[in-house]
């Protein structure tokens, strides 16, 4: 679905250039949900923008089943202006597929996954979870291929932020969405995924990869014994 | 969000208190006005100050009478307030239009910004014999002055409003594929609505100095004219009238904006 093969990526300012990523290669199989952790600034952001296209690879080779992307980002980003509704509609309108069709499919989404006495409302009337919540399915309206997970959650309250990780978790496993999370989290990594990717510092390659197959849930996969010591190889591997 | 009905006592209190204030505020507000032409009145009716320099109260009110009754207040009311509100919008939308265009390229801006900032610094009213030479001596050259006083300072806060627009909504636009025309339309616009409205607010008052400043330079008709010619014959009352009536006029048309600030910017 989504697979990057020896990538690396410099950036360049005034004062000089930085490898931000080398020789970089993992894959993102359809229907998984992959994270990738790494020490702070270790250029997380910078893969998610390369598999958005929005930057490209000073070498290496990026391959894309020829799906679509959905981006969601570390803070809601919603349009105050906006009600929820018109919110959700924005990437329908930005891509010109802004038919009756795809807002009825998008307000249902939203109606099925607790926002229906929202639609109306203002974002500012939202707490942080609804309006992260939101986000999501904004994110999903124009039905992307992959989701693109910039830390979203990492705005949020520790309380919201368990809830609505366990949230997005199970629309994104509901609506059998391929999503690539990058956050330096490990336990939201370990709680989410099916498959952790570490990262070394900058510049990111990877150190390890490692499959998560305990728990259905991140609920159950916290409870799990496996939780704990999952957690210690990936902190190991951080360096931490 | 629904009005509560049952309000506690302590809250009741509360809003008893807050309106008063209120009440207050506004009183002392035509108060002071009061007070202060009652006692310029004062000071005037018993020779304090002389009122053929000074003016007073009721000789403003007594000119603004006359110029009603002569048919000339309209006419130049109208005059100076057309100036003003032709050049208030000429300079809103040419500012807009700029601003849009220097938004749009990071290359333009600043190839441009050492021009903004001379332009902005430079006192406009040193072109005044150039307009009157360019422009001729009709109102095509006031309505120029009105333009080149505001037009900077709205190109400025305009494109200022444009670049704040918040990095992460930016983002999200480009990751949905848009454009700059979409993006524009989109999100900076109106994300930008309120910081246009606080232009639109420094633009008429800078409107208004421009309308008079022209008015100084050039002009047959016009309060800004009224002021010039009243000063010249020694007629301190036509001055102060024509100032009197361009506070009222600047003042009700900082209010309109307010209002329509009020109206638009509801949902932000």
């Amino acid at each position: 679905m989504l697979k990057f093969k020896d990538i690396s990526y410099t950036y360049h300012t005034g004062s000089g250039e930085t490898c931000a990523v080398r020789c970089l290669s993992f894959e993102v199989e359809r229907g998984n949900f992959v994270s990738v952790i790494g020490p702070s600034g270790c250029g997380k952001s910078t893969i998610l923008s390369l598999a958005a296209g929005l930057i490209s690879p000073s070498s290496g080779v990026i391959e894309r089943g020829g799906g679509t992307f959905g981006y969601m980002l570390q803070r809601d980003a919603l349009f105050e202006w906006r009600t929820v509704e018109q919110n959700i509609f924005l990437p329908l309108e930005v891509k010109k597929r802004n038919t009756a069709e795809m807002r009825a499919k998008a307000v249902a989404l939203a109606e099925k996954y607790g926002l229906k006495d929202f639609l109306k409302k203002s974002p500012s009337q939202l707490s942080g979870g609804m309006r992260q919540r939101a986000a999501l399915i904004r994110t999903l309206a124009a039905e992307p291929d992959i989701l693109l997970l910039d830390e979203p959650f990492s705005a949020l309250d520790y309380q919201t932020r368990l809830e609505v990780c366990d949230d997005v978790q199970s629309i994104i496993k509901n609506e059998q969405k391929t999503a690539l999370l990058v956050t330096h989290d490990i336990s939201e990594a370990i709680a989410l995924s099916d498959k952790v990717v570490v990262l070394s510092a900058r510049p990111a390659t990877v150190v390890g990869e490692h499959k998560i197959a305990f728990g259905s849930n991140p609920k159950e996969r916290r409870q799990s014994p496996l939780f704990a010591s999952t957690f210690e190889v990936l902190r190991r591997e951080l360096g931490i | 969000m629904k009005r509560q009905q049952n309000f506690s006592r302590e809250h009741l209190a509360y809003l008893k208190k807050r309106k008063r204030k209120n009440i207050f505020v506004t009183i002392m507000r035509w108060a002071m006005l009061v007070a202060a032409l009652g006692l310029w009145e004062l000071l005037a009716r018993f020779n304090v100050i002389d009122s053929f320099i000074f003016s007073s109260p009721s000789r403003v009110a007594q000119t603004i009478g006359g110029l009603y009754a002569n048919g000339t207040l309209f006419y130049h009311v109208g005059i100076t307030l057309g100036e003003t509100v032709a050049g208030f919008f000429i300079a809103v939308a040419l500012g807009y239009i700029i601003a849009v265009a220097l938004w749009s390229s990071e290359t333009l801006r600043r190839i441009f910004e050492p021009y903004i900032v001379v332009l902005n610094s430079l006192p406009k009213i040193a072109l005044g014999p150039l307009i009157i030479i360019w422009l001729g001596t009709g109102n095509t050259a006031i309505i120029f002055m009105t333009v080149i006083v505001s037009l900077i300072v709205c190109i400025m806060n305009t494109l200022a409003g444009f670049l704040a627009v918040d990095e992460t909504k930016l983002t999200l636009m480009k990751a949905m594929g848009a454009g700059k025309l979409t993006t524009l339309k989109k999100l900076v616009m109106p994300a930008s609505l309120p910081t246009l409205m606080n232009t639109l607010k420094v633009a008429v008052g800078l409107a208004w100095i421009g309308s008079i400043m022209g008015e100084y330079i050039v002009s047959k008709a016009g309060l800004g004219y009224l002021i010039v010619y009243g000063g010249q014959v020694f007629k301190l009352d036509l001055v102060m009238s024509a100032t009197f009536i361009l506070c009222v006029l600047a003042g009700g048309m900082y209010a309109l904006i307010a209002l329509v600030e009020r109206l638009v910017v509801k949902q932000f």
